[in-house]
């Protein structure tokens, strides 16, 4: 056993390996090729096969799929900059529309049901807090819908922009987990005891769900996203 | 505590008959020592209270002196470790009850009084209280300051702390109930009544 708790992690590096075996190291990518559009039926495609299939740089994709599956990774700078901003932000777009679009309207509803038996009061002061969350991640992600991404678009274009530097959204980039993870604790440990204990468990579930994914989403903005702009924009002077 | 020991017990009441008698009662048994009887909450009366270690502190229900029984009672739980019985003098209503850790009323026995001190056991109740996550009562008092959006120096000023143990208690608040943001500890407090909703704006 001791092997595993050296520093003997194997990242994924190779665009050689089969995409249906990376799927069996974390079966949690899943929803990473769903934000980049890969589809089912890969058939026994290697990853490099399939990245350029969808105009995807094999290693933009292997770089989310090591942020989102080992804790603390850190890329080597030649590994990162041979990545391409584009798939970065085609990945960090894509994630928020399913966050906005599908996941949390889905944890909205089973919070609905759940509060539906509690009194009046108590039900308004729940779903508040989920509200307010909502409208919390929802600014979060427009200033960087807005501003970031079409930055960094500009960046690898003709007509770069001057006026914005990533180191910006570095220094404002604001943590958005501590409500979620309020949200979940007041589910968890202070639910009124009319709530039905099913619902519960599936709201706890898609919570600490979420909550995973967004701590992924923001390691790949801060150990990826930024440090390759800030390169790429220290090349262009 | 082993059982031969005496149990120290302070009593609070403005009533000299109580204090008469229940010292009279107390005397004829051998397990109890009364350390002193208070009238009142004075400041001086409060470092009896903060400077002895007793085990029992007997309140009269009809004495608070305080704005409320609540801040009485988390004033002495700042102070002291001792069990605090009540003596119903006034009726009380059943979330003033759950303040105190047993009461007794001034019509009760002698043996029912005395039982009701004896199993006010200091020793047990430490136990279950570092072993339940419930905030305490000066814990609570201070988590509804910060729902209703006061500042550390303000909630310091307002129970006479330092800026420091405030900080201390909101650690320990947050420790204890897991939420970190203002917002999640007033929905905590709204859950648990110790604010009344239409207080938030």
């Amino acid at each position: 056993m001791t092997k595993y708790l050296t520093n003997s992690i194997e990242y994924i590096t190779s665009g050689e390996l089969k995409m249906a075996d990376l799927i069996n190291i974390d079966y949690r990518l899943l929803s990473v090729l769903y934000r980049l559009g890969i589809n089912m039926g890969f058939g026994d495609e290697s990853v490099a096969e399939i990245c350029n299939k969808h105009n995807i740089n094999p290693s933009s994709f292997m770089l989310i799929c090591n942020t989102y599956i080992y804790e603390g990774y850190i890329p080597s700078d030649d590994f990162m900059l041979s990545a391409d901003p584009k798939d970065i932000i085609t990945y960090l777009h894509n994630s928020h529309s399913y966050y906005i679009l599908t996941e949390l309207n889905t944890i909205e509803n089973y919070i609905n049901d759940l509060v539906t038996p509690c009194e009046a009061t108590r039900k308004n002061i729940i779903v508040n807090f989920f509200s307010q969350y909502r409208t919390e991640v929802t600014n979060h992600f427009e200033y960087e819908e807005s501003i970031v991404f079409p930055y960094i678009k500009t960046i690898s274009s003709d007509d770069p922009v001057k006026e914005y530097r990533i180191g910006k959204f570095e220094e404002s980039h604001s943590n958005i987990d501590e409500k979620l993870n309020d949200l979940r604790n007041i589910l968890m440990k202070y639910l009124p005891s009319v709530c039905d204990s099913l619902l519960a468990i599936k709201v706890l579930s898609h919570l600490y769900k979420l909550e995973y994914d967004l701590k992924k989403h923001t390691s790949i903005e801060n150990n990826i996203l930024i440090p390759l702009v800030n390169k790429l924009e220290n090349n262009d002077n | 505590m082993t059982t031969n020991e005496k149990k120290k017990i302070i009593l609070i009441t403005p009533s000299k008959i109580i204090a008469k008698g229940l010292d009279g009662i107390l005397n004829n048994y051998s397990n109890f020592r009364l350390e002193a009887i208070l009238s009142d909450i004075s400041r001086e009366n409060e470092n009896v209270i903060k400077n002895s270690s007793v085990d029992i502190i007997i309140i009269d229900t009809g004495l608070w002196g305080y704005s409320s029984r609540r801040q009485l009672r988390s004033m002495i739980a700042e102070y002291s470790n001792a069990a605090v019985i009540g003596i119903n003098t006034l009726s009380l209503d059943e979330e003033s009850k759950k303040l105190y850790d047993d009461i007794f009323s001034v019509y009760d026995s002698p043996s029912v009084i005395i039982n009701k001190l004896r199993s006010a056991n200091t020793s047990d109740r430490e136990i279950s209280e570092n072993n339940k996550n419930e905030l305490s009562l000066r814990e609570q008092d201070i988590l509804v300051c910060i729902a209703k959006g006061m500042l550390n120096k303000e909630i310091a000023d307002k129970y006479n702390l330092s800026i420091h143990t405030v900080i201390t208690h909101r650690k320990n608040i947050t420790r204890k109930t897991g939420i970190k943001t203002v917002a999640g500890l007033t929905v905590y407090a709204l859950l648990n009544n110790l604010i009344d909703p239409n207080s938030i704006e």
